[in-house]
């Protein structure tokens, strides 16, 4: 058994139940522990990387810190919460001037320095289970299931901080896909913006990208997409036109897992 | 104590208006040692250097210094003037109060103080030089050509044709190149083989060159004069003396689809083959990771179908030492891998390539014959787009940050060409700025534009997206129109940049030379020594010292080519003394001088000693080879225990003159 500091976010908890709910199903299978710091605060949304100051960023620290204090891994499964805490976690470890800011206002017993090792829970499933592992342990394979991956924009940009995988050839849910059984379906828009915010702001612009995404799949033959993201599934379903269903990644692997039902 | 004579030039205005000339002069003249102290307008001019000459005879001078520009300009001048009045050479010093003092203030008093002060600092060390004397080395009259490329070509015709032996050592079984993958050449558009294949077929006829194929470099020892080469000639499992080329082994070899490295991949050879047609040396070779004889011992097909009896499979990899006077270096380029650029979909699609393979593509002798059809359903592309500066001026980590200077050329050619036999073809350049310095360069891109109708368009590509249809939808934003562009194209050919062959740098460390930060070999002088490296005796020719065009490359190459004549023409050549030597005495072999020098003149002796308790001890000390060292100074600064100084920079030298201008 692993243990892993669970970060889940806001919208996990409202919206995204199900990409929590099979996560933490999917550990469960795959032997793995994960806990729920006990008061964690939202992480910003996207919003606090857009500004050259700390403040907003301080939540995410204090994730970070905790999962240093218990002396685990930390793992996100949310895109945003993921982009932002291993970009603030990147900019404490490599810039001396952010982690003494931090740090003057944290007031830490001990600093907090950019210690804790951040996973996505995609890059937990590569790089500690393994693909391979993963597969042997894989119930109800989706032979036959033709999915093609979402990555959308924050998954994997910026590449240097986010370090998951190559940002204009990703193949990290490819692998996973292929792991449950699947076939990977490969196409042009799968690392390319669904929208994002502008949905509220100029819905036309969210509409105009989600539907270039599904198309784009569709046209390569996907029989789904799966995501990572709460606002790429919204955007995806919402403002994209079209009839293509779409997951959340931790929903298909569930299923190959055989722990669907019970969760 | 020395009779000193101090010179003080003007150099016109250049010293004189900043610096108060008579002043420093007046102030020198006051140095211990110092007998007779004057100015004059051009110290380096007839008369200005007739002046030090009767003043070395009439006072009897032990020692000059000149106040004057760097010694890089004039030091020569005044050493042969000196040497010439009886005065050793090495007994003059140069102040430089010009570059480092009158072009760089501007304030009269303060950079006259500064001169007096540099003076003093001069004076102070020649109380301290001693006469040396430049020793010589013989030079062996044969060169060696490192790339078998148009450059290493020419380089080697031009050192044959003024009568010197001339070994050409290639990493592929054949001559020839990038250039020998080539279609047409611009601007002129004549086929790039018509114009190579007699060149290479010239290195095989010449009886002063010798083709090593299929070898490399793999130990180079020695100096100036004398480099001592360690070549491997890889096993090809053919006997190059048997072999007529025939190409009976080739057409029978069961083995044929290994990926065609000439024909970059769009077409298959067999595990036996010979590069292509015209290559020199027309021997087969066969390639040990495809062939079923080599790998499992069962076949054996090739050697019964060869009527000469050439094929051994039992041949082993051989090594040849060879000793030149002169190296020239032609390694040349290699495009970058594309890997990291895949917004462009080069690993996704077959119908994104490279220019270098578009050149394969429209070759007579390609995979197609000459008929330009995509990769991935031998049709005609009808739009086709053409993206520059992939991995070129580059400011992140991806790519390179140098212009790679030939792809704006040879896209205009490729779109011209194109557009001149498929006229249906819509063709779009995209790029950040059009580069065509050069003879006929622009008027051939303009007539691209203006004659052929190629799209131009001010921006870059943001996204290649291979469809369903196969068509392939290009994203890009045109600057100019500010707008962005959706194309569906058919093909997309990529400027892939160039970089530096990968052998390249492990060369650079054989032979002591050096490399910018991109692996391009580093010239000896940016303007005035371009094909000359920093070693002594070690040449640049081509693409190895920056990217550069086949005229360009030629004409550096016969630059190479005659540096490397000039050097074999001496029968000896002379040192320069300024070399550093170790005290034995004082050395313990540590080995940290060995570590810094960059040119591999330190070894160890291990030498007996009488000890002071009159027994003999053995004892490892560093020694130096004049012949190989450069005077860098490196190993005096690493040396622990100061048994390493340098001729002429003498520590205590250095240490006076520090004392001066600090005094």
């Amino acid at each position: 058994m692993r243990t892993f500091t669970y970060y889940p976010g806001c919208t996990l908890r409202t919206k995204a139940k199900d990409l929590d709910r099979y996560a933490r199903a999917c550990a469960k299978a795959l032997d793995i522990s994960l806990e729920e710091p006990e008061e964690w605060q939202c992480c910003g949304g996207v919003y606090t990387t857009a500004h050259d100051e700390i403040a907003t960023k301080l939540s995410a620290v204090r994730t970070l810190n905790s999962a240093k204090e218990k002396n685990t891994p930390l793992v996100t499964v949310c895109s945003a919460c993921h982009n932002v805490i291993k970009q603030t976690n990147y900019d404490i470890s490599h810039d001396a001037e952010t982690a003494s800011k931090v740090n003057n206002y944290m007031q830490l017993e001990t600093p907090y320095l950019g210690e804790t090792v951040v996973y996505h829970y995609l890059e937990m499933l590569r790089d500690v289970v393994g693909f391979d592992e993963l597969a042997k342990k894989v119930t109800d394979p989706l032979t036959g299931k033709k999915i093609a991956a979402y990555y959308g924009c924050l998954l994997l940009r910026p590449s240097k901080a986010l370090a998951m995988d190559d940002p204009e050839n990703p193949h990290i849910i490819e692998d996973l896909i292929r792991a449950i059984g699947a076939e990977p379906v490969i196409y042009a828009q799968r690392n390319e913006c669904c929208g994002g915010y502008m949905t509220m702001e100029d819905r036309s612009s969210a509409v105009k990208r989600s539907t270039a995404v599904v198309t784009s799949a569709a046209e390569m033959g996907a029989d789904m997409i799966i995501t990572a993201c709460p606002l790429c599934l919204y955007n995806l379903k919402k403002n994209s036109q079209t009839e293509l269903p779409v997951y959340y990644f931790t929903e298909v692997l569930a299923e190959a897992l055989g722990v669907k039902e019970d969760s | 104590m020395r009779k000193i004579g101090v010179f003080v030039c003007h150099c016109g205005t250049n010293i004189a208006a900043t610096v108060d000339v008579k002043a420093v002069a007046e102030a020198l003249g006051h140095e211990p040692g110092v007998v007779v102290s004057c100015e004059y307008q051009y110290m380096c001019s007839e008369s200005g250097q007739e002046l030090i000459k009767d003043s070395i005879k009439k006072h009897g001078l032990t020692g000059v210094v000149i106040c004057s520009c760097s010694p890089r300009m004039h030091e020569n001048t005044f050493r042969k003037a000196a040497a010439s009045a009886g005065l050793n050479p090495y007994l003059v010093e140069i102040a430089n109060i010009r570059e480092q003092c009158s072009w760089i203030h501007k304030d009269i008093a303060s950079a006259t103080e500064k001169a007096i002060i540099l003076g003093k600092a001069a004076v102070a060390k020649i109380h301290l030089n001693t006469p040396l004397t430049a020793g010589e080395s013989p030079v062996a009259k044969k060169a060696l050509v490192i790339g078998g490329g148009i450059a290493g070509i020419q380089t080697a015709l031009d050192i044959a044709e003024a009568g010197f032996e001339v070994d050409i050592v290639e990493k592929k079984p054949t001559i020839g190149g990038k250039m020998a993958q080539l279609d047409k050449t611009f601007p002129t558009l004549d086929c790039a083989a018509c114009i190579l294949t007699p060149k290479m077929v010239e290195c095989a006829q010449n009886e002063k060159i010798h083709i090593y194929s299929y070898s490399e470099v793999t130990e180079v020892k020695g100096f100036v004069g004398s480099f001592n080469v360690t070549i491997k000639k890889k096993a090809r499992f053919v006997d190059e003396t048997k072999c007529t080329g025939c190409g009976l082994c080739t057409e029978k070899c069961p083995m044929k689809k290994v990926p065609n490295e000439f024909n970059m991949g769009f077409d298959n050879r067999s595990a036996v083959y010979i590069p292509f047609a015209q290559a020199v040396p027309k021997v087969a070779v066969i390639d040990p990771a495809n062939c079923m004889m080599l790998k499992t011992g069962k076949c054996g097909v090739c050697s019964k179908v060869c009527t000469v009896g050439a094929i051994d499979y039992k041949q082993q990899d051989t090594y040849i030492n060879e000793t030149y006077g002169a190296i020239v270096v032609a390694t040349g380029y290699d495009p970058i891998d594309l890997g990291k650029y895949d917004e462009f979909a080069y690993s996704q699609s077959p119908d994104v390539i490279t220019s270098l393979e578009l050149e394969r593509l429209m070759n007579a002798a390609g995979p197609d014959g000459g008929t330009l059809l995509r990769p991935s359903d031998k049709k005609h592309p009808h739009t086709i787009v053409f993206v520059q500066c992939v991995g070129s001026r580059c400011d992140d980590s991806r790519g390179k940050p140098y212009c790679s200077k030939i792809c704006c050329m040879y896209t205009a050619k490729h779109a011209m060409l194109i557009r001149e036999k498929y006229p249906d073809t819509d063709v779009y350049v995209f790029y950040i700025d059009v580069r065509t310095p050069g003879k006929n360069f622009d008027e051939f891109y303009r007539r691209a534009v203006e004659q052929y109708n190629v799209h131009y368009i001010k921006g870059m590509v943001g996204k290649v997206e291979p469809k369903a249809d196969g068509k392939l939808s290009v994203q890009a934003s045109d600057l100019i129109s500010r707008e962005q562009l959706h194309i569906d194209a058919d093909l997309v050919v990529l400027a892939a940049a160039i970089e530096p062959d990968k052998t390249a740098r492990p060369l650079a460390t054989m032979l002591t030379t050096q490399m910018d930060t991109n692996d391009f070999f580093t010239e000896a002088h940016p303007k005035l020594r371009p094909v000359e490296s920093a070693t002594a005796g070690i040449f640049l020719s081509g693409a190895c010292q920056g990217p550069k065009d086949i005229p360009e490359t030629v004409a550096q190459a016969s630059a190479a080519a005659s540096k490397a004549i000039g050097l074999l023409c001496k029968n000896s050549i002379t040192c320069n003394p300024c070399v550093a030597h170790s005290d034995e005495l004082m050395c313990n072999g540590c080995s940290s001088c060995e570590k810094v020098c960059p040119y591999g003149a330190i070894t160890y002796i291990n030498k007996e000693f009488t000890m002071p308790d009159r027994t003999v001890a053995l004892r490892r000390v560093a020694s130096v080879n004049p012949a190989v060292c450069q005077g860098c100074g490196a190993c005096t600064v690493a040396c622990p225990s100061g048994a390493m100084d340098l001729n002429g920079f003498s520590n205590s030298q250095i240490m006076a003159e520090v004392d001066a201008i600090c005094k």
